[in-house]
């Protein structure tokens, strides 16, 4: 890499990511830009960042033993995106991240990053860097040494190298920890320290193993917003694993679905969501009716379903089974009379100008165009 | 954190206490109560024969009673001559720098050894069944008596041993090595086979916690395999090296055995000595003599905790 400046540029940190009263509120001693406040060379920047790294999966396979975790996947994640690989445990999603990451060793297949087969380097050389699900901060380090590990691998001179983990640790408003080892730091505090680390490789690449399951719900979301924020901030490209879809759909730019080692679908999450092509993605992104109609499976989106009282040009005829409050929706459990399981999801305001209560007997309504076939796949 | 943890726990003791039928402030008498058996155990046999040598080295002896006393003559033939005699060693000083230097050698190898053996166990052999397997492997010498241990070297070794045999047969030498048996080769060799376990369990032990991802994370960050062992493996294997250290150089500092059967008794250690005045009935000597041999080891683990210690600030 070439001298402090231009290499800073490469991350080309953002004031924003430091605004207050977010997560990473802005630091009083905070004084450094990673350009050096230069825009030209910041936006120079992102436009060969955006084309160079994309990642690239040619029918990337992992076999262990006889079982094929990954089953001859192709994948293309343009420079900039924010990726979500999403299914349920066991779908090989996490074992795609660390092919890609150069943990896992490629049975089959090429991995590109910037047009580069990256197949047989290491880590390092990848230009990626892992954000793990438990953090993997090294206990007996504290938090500034933590951060400045990787410099310290590449033989920086101690006070160089910890001055530049201070920046990266006033950037996540955690220079006040910088003495703490991971044992007194805080599941948040900790993913920040992570991150921190993860960030001063200069990685075109982030992967990140299911970053938020470890933290409270309200954390989580606001952790959410800030990794969203962050990688718009740096426009590289973020891989994250993860088996919420709500997750995926607030995060991602591509949602990619995966069962069983291979992609059910990828695009982006509206997509997904409108247009799901096997009934299991419609059953896994939720929010969905899957019907047998004339023989073919169809997908219906619960909110597109209208309850009345005893309609003669009902749909379906159904028997309420249950109702659940959700604050601003209402989920309501429905069994109909050929015995198939259904659910409606009315605005609240609607359901309660004519509330229905467990065994009422109600016709389903829809518009014909909201049906959406699928394939027959499960 | 550490705090939050105490307190909770010191809460949830409390509440526990009633629940034992244990009234409030009778708890620290109750605690003295349930710690009594491990304290008669140790007083017994700890401290009470700790005193006892205390107390018998300043006793006087003769060739044909033992007074008890309040002398330091025991002390004093120990060094005699130790200061006066300088630069050349006495006796004593002599057979500490010997014992010395056997407790250094040995420990430096069995570390290798049990270091690389727990490192192999911990992080190439990926499941626990193969785990426990290669565990016993390595528990299978404690399985015979070790004076049968040492005694098995003999025919291997020895003048007309196998390996001698082999090396003249393939015309390596052409006449048997001397220095396969009965000397310092061969006392390090009986003692390294001897203690390397103690040195594979702490450490494997302290292996097995590290968190397979913080090697990864290493990694990760561009760390070499040479640089992950020493950033990351050593650094977090380190109570257990430091407890195999111990346990080899305590056992080590003291053996007479294994130095009088492998060295053709040849070989002085302090061990030996205390054991040989014994034997002649000098007890208030050999007191003295263990005594002094105490203060050397906890001298010796103390200086090995400093240099551990030191690792830990570069």
């Amino acid at each position: 890499m070439g001298d402090a400046r231009s290499e800073t540029a490469i991350l080309r940190h953002p004031v924003s990511w430091a605004a207050g009263g977010r997560l990473f509120p802005r630091h009083p001693r905070r004084s450094v830009r990673w350009s050096g406040g230069n825009r030209e060379l910041d936006r120079a920047n992102r436009g060969i960042m955006a084309k160079e790294n994309d990642v690239e999966l040619v029918s990337v396979s992992k076999l262990y033993g006889t079982t094929r975790a990954v089953d001859s996947i192709d994948l293309r994640i343009r420079g900039g995106q924010y990726c979500c690989l999403l299914g349920p445990s066991g779908c090989g999603k996490s074992s795609t991240l660390r092919m890609i990451a150069g943990h896992e060793a490629v049975s089959d297949g090429d991995i590109l990053i910037a047009h580069r087969r990256v197949n047989d380097d290491p880590p390092a050389r990848r230009g990626t860097a892992m954000m793990f699900q438990s953090y993997a901060l090294f206990p007996h380090l504290d938090t500034l040494d933590n951060v400045a590990f990787s410099l310290k691998m590449q033989g920086v001179p101690k006070a160089e190298r910890r001055r530049r983990a201070m920046e990266m640790l006033d950037l996540v408003s955690m220079a006040d920890y910088a003495a703490r080892v991971p044992a007194q730091l805080s599941g948040g505090q900790q993913q920040r320290v992570a991150l921190a680390r993860a960030l001063m490789t200069r990685p075109s690449v982030l992967l990140l193993d299911e970053p938020l399951s470890a933290l409270d719900p309200f954390l989580r979301g606001r952790m959410r917003a800030e990794l969203r924020r962050i990688q718009r901030e740096l426009g590289i490209v973020f891989i994250h694993v993860t088996h919420s879809q709500e997750e995926a759909m607030a995060l991602a730019d591509l949602a990619v679905v995966m069962k069983d080692g291979r992609i059910v679908q990828a695009g982006p999450p509206r997509e997904i969501f409108n247009r799901p092509a096997t009934a299991f993605v419609a059953q896994f992104m939720g929010g969905h009716n899957v019907m047998t109609q004339g023989g073919r499976t169809v997908t219906l989106r619960s909110d597109a379903i209208r309850l009345s009282r005893g309609d003669a040009d009902a749909h379906r005829r159904a028997t309420v089974r249950d109702v659940e409050y959700q604050g601003p929706q209402v989920h309501v459990a429905l069994a109909t009379e050929t015995g198939e399981d259904m659910a409606a999801i009315l605005p609240e305001r609607t359901y309660f100008a004519d509330p229905f209560a467990p065994g009422d007997a109600v016709a389903l309504h829809w518009a014909p165009e909201d049906l959406h076939h699928v394939a027959a796949e499960v | 954190m550490t705090d939050t943890i105490d307190t909770g726990a010191r809460r949830s003791i409390r509440r526990a206490i009633p629940r034992l039928g244990l009234r409030r402030g009778q708890g620290a008498g109750e605690g003295l109560l349930l710690a009594l058996p491990m304290w008669l155990v140790f007083a017994l046999f700890f401290l009470l024969p700790l005193a006892v040598t205390l107390v018998v080295s300043f006793w006087e002896f003769t060739q044909y009673s033992i007074e008890p006393a309040f002398i330091l003559r025991n002390y004093a033939d120990l060094f005699d001559g130790c200061i006066d005699g300088l630069p050349y060693l006495c006796t004593t000083l002599k057979t500490y720098l010997s014992t010395l230097k056997f407790c250094f050698l040995v420990w430096a190898v069995t570390l290798v050894i049990g270091f690389s053996v727990a490192y192999f166990l911990a992080f190439h052999v990926r499941s626990l069944p193969m785990q426990v397997t290669c565990f016993l492997i390595c528990t299978i010498p404690f399985w015979t008596s070790i004076v049968i241990r040492m005694i098995a070297w003999i025919p291997l070794l020895g003048r007309n041993g196998l390996v001698n045999q082999a090396l003249m047969g393939m015309g390596v030498t052409d006449q048997p090595l001397e220095w396969l048996l009965y000397s310092d080769f061969s006392v390090i060799l009986a003692l390294v086979h001897l203690y390397t376990l103690f040195m594979v369990v702490p450490i494997f032990n302290s292996m097995m916690r590290i968190d397979p991802a913080l090697i990864e994370a290493a990694r990760d960050s561009g760390a070499s395999g040479r640089q992950t062992l020493t950033n990351v493996v050593i650094p977090l294997a380190r109570p257990g090296i430091l407890i195999g250290s111990i346990f080899v150089v305590t056992i080590v500092m003291g053996d007479f055995l294994t130095i009088g059967i492998m060295g053709g008794q040849q070989i002085a250690s302090v061990g030996k000595t205390i054991q040989t005045e014994i034997q002649y009935l000098q007890f208030p000597l050999a007191a003295a003599n263990a005594v002094l041999l105490l203060i050397a080891v906890m001298l010796a683990i103390s200086a090995l905790l400093r240099m551990v210690d030191i690792r830990k600030e570069l």
